[in-house]
């Protein structure tokens, strides 16, 4: 295991640290006073390393990465996840807007609150099926665009009947699953809210119980509250936006 | 790394501290916010408002002025030696270092309106500063008022943020608010005139954002004499907030509906008359309503202010312990020159987060 002081670096030299510490062979990395520095761990391709991040990550944590597993003891920025391959983010505090842009695969825990846009663009192939996973509570625009992938708001300590407005607007794919309710009003029209059925029940137990191992509690007791599911009416929203 | 395909993450970055007791600190802890987002500029604009800081004037109205050479400022300084009282003109101190190239000259008048040409007008003083300001920009070629507040100043130019603040030397300022700006220009060039803040009586504005909606605000604005010259969008913000809330007397809050105007979605949903209040406001004031993704922080002598565009496309962060509020682009920003916050959150789009000074403190 090697520990980086990323006092005084900047992105650049903290990442290129942090590959060379790869190159040596190491398989865990210590991050600590990390402090706005952007792109952590980005691009890896690694299913065996673990990097341990204590700070105030900068924005677009563990972009473009595959196969690493992130866990970071402070607050993320923006982008937490943008365009993740596969491996997993786990962040003990609040992210910002945009977490899992683009994800592709992958895990992405956030344990409190997180801004907008979060899970925007998500999609899935195959068993390629990211998740995200919000502890508190989500901004507006939670799920804009998104074409496949698993979005969880978990509502901790947060209004039962969500701030959030334009939820699911322009969603072509995947599945929102909301502890609490949503206003009618604030949801896109490209999609509907259904009660959940077994085969959900069955699928958010599976993510509630690695989530809460993340951060010890027993998360899955949260399936006696009343979630709500939010999915796309039509995969094909704008079809006909062009063609007639 | 080829240089040109360096990757710039771009951004601009906005920063802001306030004391609410009034309590001046140096320019340090801005530059140390402003260095952690050095990465969000491209050191073709940098810049700083310091409110308090002329504490043994405080009365004077204090214009900070750039001019390209001598003839301009031989126009000024008659102009000013027609119009007003001068107390005292100065250069403005700053320290040559190799990173900020050419500078212009930079001088500061401490000056009060002449009575008798107040009287001759049937002006009050305020609505003279802003005419004096508006006729050198647009009147007299190669010179720009950066700022004209008091007890205030505007310190900015072609740079980036820690450089300009090295230069213009503002850790020798103490100030109870710094707000700061970095910058990455869009859409228009860097000039020295350009950078942020822009600010106008004791009004000042950094803003990251694009401002489509520029060119109907600044007709609508050049109908109550602002002229905007200085080549960047931001200015509007500026002189919008300094029409509604100075001269039609709006309080800021409504102000901001203004500029950050409700969606017609949501005044549908309101109250009667909240519905009548915010069609009046949409209605009066279109051609102020700021399109565009923006994250502005406004200071005044009494308040530091931000504000996010309706749907959130630019961030900013509110952090706060004890007196100190702050407010940046970046959490890491504010974590720089306090970790031990007692408050940290995004700001709610559309909905203006302001921060007062205790009343007995400002001018």
């Amino acid at each position: 295991m090697i520990t980086i002081d990323a006092t005084n670096m900047d992105s650049r030299q903290l990442n290129e640290k942090i590959k060379e510490s790869i190159r040596q062979g190491h398989k865990e990395i210590n991050i600590i006073n990390v402090l706005g520095q952007r792109f952590i761990g980005n691009g890896i391709q690694n299913g065996g390393l673990k990097i341990t991040i204590h700070g105030t990550a900068g924005n677009d944590l563990g972009m473009f990465m595959d196969g690493v597993d992130i866990e970071l003891f402070g607050n993320a920025q923006d982008g937490v996840g943008n365009t993740l391959n596969s491996g997993t983010i786990c962040v003990h505090g609040n992210a910002g807007d945009v977490v899992g842009y683009a994800a592709r695969g992958g895990k992405i825990f956030i344990e409190k609150n997180v801004g907008y846009r979060v899970g925007i663009h998500m999609k899935e192939y195959e068993e390629n099926v990211p998740i995200i996973v919000v502890g508190g509570s989500a901004g507006s625009f939670l799920g804009e665009y998104m074409a496949g992938g698993i979005l969880v708001v978990l509502n901790i300590d947060s209004p039962k009947i969500m701030k959030a407005d334009a939820i699911g607007t322009g969603m072509h794919g995947g599945k929102i699953y909301i502890r609490g309710d949503v206003n009618v009003n604030n949801i896109g029209k490209e999609v509907v809210i259904l009660d959940i059925d077994d085969n959900d029940y069955e699928i958010l137990k599976n993510i509630l119980s690695d989530y809460g191992n993340k951060f010890n509690f027993n998360a899955v007791e949260l399936l006696k509250d009343r979630f709500i599911k939010l999915k796309a009416i039509s995969h094909r929203p704008y079809g006909n936006l062009y063609a007639y | 790394m080829i240089p040109a395909l360096e990757h710039i993450p771009s951004g601009c970055a906005a920063a802001g501290i306030m004391n609410k007791s009034g309590v001046c600190i140096s320019g340090d802890a801005i530059m140390d916010m402003m260095s952690v987002m050095h990465s969000r500029s491209n050191g073709l604009g940098g810049g700083f408002a310091a409110y308090g800081i002329y504490p043994e004037i405080p009365d004077y109205y204090c214009l900070h002025i750039m001019f390209d050479n001598d003839s301009a400022k031989r126009e000024v300084d008659s102009l000013i030696e027609e119009n007003f009282i001068t107390e005292r003109q100065e250069k403005i101190p700053t320290r040559n270092i190799k990173e900020i190239k050419d500078p212009p000259l930079l001088w500061r008048y401490f000056v009060l309106p002449k009575p008798d040409k107040l009287v001759a007008k049937n002006m009050d003083a305020n609505d003279f500063v802003v005419r004096l300001v508006m006729l050198i920009n647009t009147r007299i070629p190669g010179c720009y008022v950066n700022s004209s507040g008091k007890n205030m100043g505007v310190f900015k130019g072609v740079g980036y943020p820690e450089d300009i603040g090295r230069f213009f030397m503002i850790e020798k300022y103490s100030a109870y608010i710094w707000t700061a700006h970095g910058r990455f220009p869009t859409n228009t060039p860097g000039w020295w005139a350009g950078a942020h803040p822009f600010s106008i009586l004791d009004w000042t504005v950094v803003h990251n954002g694009e401002i489509s909606s520029y060119g109907i605000n600044k007709r609508f604005l050049e109908t109550y004499g602002y002229e905007c010259v200085l080549l960047t969008d931001t200015e509007v913000i500026a002189y919008t907030f300094d029409l509604l809330v100075r001269k039609h007397g709006l309080p800021l809050e409504i102000a901001c509906n203004v500029v950050a105007s409700k969606f017609w979605k949501d005044i549908e949903l309101m109250s009667e008359e909240e519905r009548k209040l915010h069609t009046a406001l949409r209605m009066t004031y279109g051609n102020l309503l700021l399109n565009g993704p923006f994250a502005i922080i406004v200071a005044t002598n009494n308040y530091m202010m931000g504000l996010n565009d309706r749907i959130k496309l630019r961030p900013l962060v509110y952090g706060k312990k004890g007196d100190f509020s702050y407010i940046a682009s970046e959490e890491s920003s504010i974590r720089k020159i306090e970790n031990n916050l007692e408050e940290v959150h995004s700001l709610v789009a559309g909905k203006p987060l302001k921060v007062e000074v205790n009343k007995d403190v400002c001018a």
